[in-house]
């Protein structure tokens, strides 16, 4: 409902501001990867994804306290990318607020309004017509203030000291200070993360209302899932730095498009499977019936369904039989968990059965969702030892450590010398490696590679067999053999130093 | 066996007893030595003989006043206070600003720079200065020349204590705001001056403090750096002290202790709240 009234806002298809192609690195590190993406006017999108994710960084880009590395930024379709902050129609509300501190109330809201010029045409005593930058009248500011402050349900704070606000009534001086500008787009970091679970529910609707009724755009980041399908038109769910799908809240709930956006929106079961044939899928050792297709043939894929869309029947009714192993409840439902052979399955119901009975569970095909299993690489984190090999996945091995500094040799006593002379002792650093599937090889002869472990699946893929190795710790490598080998063999994995492809892993939490 | 020790009430009040002793023998029993001295005689009859003698020496009224040696004195000595902090302030806090924002790993180091001076004996430095000056041929070269070695090395000796404050409080300036103003539409010269300026306010007055004062009594660098002909207050009260002449020596030391109250009104010192309170920016 809220949805197809707020669809009213859009002015058809204007598109007020496109990304294209934008990337973002940090000291060579990427943030956000080739990011492309348009945003209609009027829309209310949100960015939403774990922290880390580029969100806050693409938002500070369109905000212009970043430059893009590369890619551009359109503004009604003018090119915005390297545009100082201070040039653009677009105001911020900061995460933290930010309201100046030695500034009162009033004060604050007006900032913006004071630094606005206004340009005006009159005709000099010579008859010629000049264009004059004018500041804007201070009844006309002090006007607009209050209007703002109406807005944000402040009246009459105009003479209080920030020290003296509760955080919410920041939070609203806060909009009130970005909206009181008019601006195209007001850009909102996270406002709601300060605030208690209360306030943030009435914020959020409050917010809903406020962006109907003054018809700008508002580009919204949170990492809080419910509150991306409370308040937006469109929803773009970011990780790694790239965009995972984007869409309706509707759409991104009932159609995620990987395991990634399941697990992140909502609460999913997600099973691994393959599919025999179009509209049929097998998992938890039977086969359903669904809506998806378009797979290959046996092609191991990626099946979400929802807890809700887990129907409990009597134990004979059942596709999959298991039993409760625990009931909570939730208010308006009940959580419960029941295990099927080697399988928890998580199910939403407003009755409960009793732990411990023996249920039937069905899923009607509507409820499955099939997606397509993401595997490109092995990625593992490793630690480089003394003598520079690489310790990961449960075995070690030699690797080219000097591929983690660009033009950095070794010297005679195997410290790593860097492009600018520099001499690094790598010993026990952190490191992402990555090998790829077809450069891992199996042998016989155990001593032979630097890790091993027992087949546990082999699929054939007409050209190879795809096997999943796993050690004796449970880290599992992929590979690719032309050759066939038995399920349960104990074999070793020999990997080439130069197919061992290492980056230095950098600590969380310091960009987003 | 288990015995119930007396539990030990240490009540946080108790912390404070050495802080107020303290405070009681160094500050409040001198200054009260002082305050009798400058109201009493020698027999120890209370008197306003000497702040006669201060203001009126030679029944001339105000005009003999303004023109006394003390007044001159006095007067000189806030000149060169006052323009060894603005020079201080000038050179401190763009210095201040760059280490706070240069994007160097090692901001310390940089600031180090300026502190190490710090730790060499003031007077050699003062007299490597004076050596300077004759080398340079100012040294006791005019009148005016000797009050502006003085200046000049009470802005080398007094610039660190500038420059921490300042550099304190710009470090903590939170980034946001600046973005804040810039999103509101300042431009770079606008937003410091709406924003990074009024929130080092804190810094700059405790620099002030630190500075304008000291300068109004270190007259080590005045002796050295003038050949002795630039007096300012601290000399005047020496000078007193060393001619046994206490009571008189005690009153202008309550003149100046008047300079100083006024200064920390006039900065804001006495302001009961946090946000404008200036003193907590000088806890570098």
């Amino acid at each position: 409902m809220a949805i197809t009234t707020a669809k009213n806002n859009l002015d058809n298809n204007t598109k007020i501001i496109e990304l294209v192609d934008v990337c973002k690195e940090f000291d060579g590190v990427s943030v956000v990867e080739n990011m492309s993406f348009y945003v209609r006017k009027g829309e209310f999108i949100t960015f939403l994804g774990p922290s880390g994710c580029g969100k806050t960084t693409t938002l500070r880009m369109i905000a212009g306290f970043e430059m893009p590395t590369s890619g551009k930024i359109l503004l009604n379709g003018k090119d915005i990318s390297h545009l100082p902050p201070n040039l653009r129609p677009v105001n911020t509300v900061f995460q933290k607020y930010a309201l100046f501190p030695h500034l009162n109330v009033f004060e604050n809201v007006a900032f913006g309004l004071k630094q606005k010029r206004v340009e005006t045409t009159y005709v000099d005593k010579k008859g010629n017509s000049k264009i004059k930058k004018e500041k804007i009248p201070k009844a006309v500011i002090a006007e607009k203030v209050k209007k703002a402050l109406e807005i944000v349900d402040l009246s009459g704070f105009e003479k209080r000291s920030i020290s003296t606000l509760s955080g919410g009534q920041q939070q609203r001086i806060a909009i009130a200070r970005a909206i009181v500008n008019e601006p195209e787009i007001l850009l909102l970091d996270e406002p709601l993360g300060a605030l208690d679970l209360k306030m943030r529910k009435e914020m959020q609707l409050e917010l809903k209302a406020m962006h109907k009724r003054l018809g700008i755009t508002f580009i919204y980041v949170t990492h809080d899932q419910e509150e991306a399908l409370t308040m937006s038109d469109t929803i773009v769910v970011m990780a790694d730095g790239s965009i995972q799908q984007i869409g309706t809240p509707e759409m991104i709930y009932n159609e995620p498009k990987n395991t990634f956006v399941a697990d992140f929106i909502g609460e999913s079961n997600i099973f691994t499977g393959v599919m025999p044939k179009d509209g049929q899928v097998r998992f938890c050792g039977k086969s359903f019936e669904c809506l998806d297709g378009g797979f290959e043939k046996d092609e191991p894929v990626d099946i979400v369904v929802r807890p809700e869309d887990v129907e409990i029947k009597p134990v004979d009714e059942g596709m999959l039989k298991g039993k409760v192993t625990s009931v909570i409840f939730k208010g308006i439902h009940y959580q419960i968990l029941v295990q099927c052979g080697r399988y928890e399955i998580e199910i939403q119901s407003t009755s409960a059965p009793n732990v411990g009975d023996t249920v039937g569970l069905i899923i009607k095909p509507d409820g499955i969702h099939v997606m397509k299993k993401k595997f490109r690489v092995n990625k593992f984190t490793g630690v480089i030892t003394k003598r520079n090999t690489v310790e990961f996945g449960d075995g070690e091995f030699e690797c080219d450590v000097t591929q983690l500094y660009p033009n950095s040799h070794l010297d005679e006593e195997g410290y790593l010398v860097t492009a600018k002379g520099e001499k690094l002792d790598l010993t026990d650093t952190e490191v992402n490696v990555e090998v790829g599937l077809h450069d891992i090889t199996m042998s016989d002869n155990l001593d032979e590679g630097g890790a091993r472990g027992n087949i546990i699946s082999l699929i054939y893929k007409s050209e190879y067999y795809r096997y999943i190795v796993r050690t004796e710790n449970e880290e599992d490598y992929v590979l690719a053999c032309e050759d066939l080998w038995n399920e349960n063999d104990l074999v070793s994995l020999i990997i080439p130093k130069d197919k061992i492809r290492l980056s230095l892993k950098v600590a969380e939490g310091g960009k987003q | 066996m288990t015995k119930t020790k007396p539990k030990l009430h240490f009540s946080r009040k108790l912390l404070a007893i050495p802080y107020a002793l303290f405070l009681a023998v160094f500050v409040v029993v001198p200054l009260l030595i002082v305050v009798y001295y400058a109201f009493t005689s020698d027999d120890g009859k209370f008197t306003f003989e000497y702040v006669r003698v201060f203001f009126d020496k030679n029944g001339n009224g105000l005009k003999g006043f303004l023109t006394s040696y003390n007044f001159k004195t006095i007067m000189r000595s806030l000149f060169i206070s006052f323009m060894s902090t603005i020079v201080c302030l000038l050179i401190a806090y763009p210095v201040a600003y760059i280490i706070a924002n240069c994007k160097l790993k090692n901001k310390s180091t940089l600031l180090l720079l300026f502190i190490v001076p710090m730790w060499v004996n003031f007077v050699l430095r003062i007299n490597a200065l004076k050596e300077l000056f004759v080398w340079l041929g100012t040294y006791n070269k005019s009148d005016a020349w000797n009050i502006v070695n003085t200046i000049i090395g009470m802005v080398y000796d007094f610039l660190p204590f500038m420059i921490l404050p300042i550099y304190t409080t710009i470090i903590k300036i939170d980034k946001s705001y600046l973005e804040a103003a810039k999103d509101l539409g300042a431009t770079p010269a606008k937003a410091f001056v709406k924003v990074t300026l009024p929130l080092s306010k804190a810094g700059i007055v405790s620099g002030i403090s630190m500075v304008f004062l000291p300068s109004m009594t270190n007259y080590v660098v005045s002796n050295y750096l003038s050949f002795r002909n630039v007096k300012i207050i601290g000399k005047l009260i020496d000078d007193y002290f060393t001619g046994d002449l206490w009571h008189d020596g005690s009153f202008i030391s309550l003149i100046l202790l008047l300079f100083m109250f006024l200064v920390t009104w006039l900065t804001g010192g006495f302001d009961e709240d946090e946000q404008t309170n200036t003193r907590g920016a000088s806890l570098w």
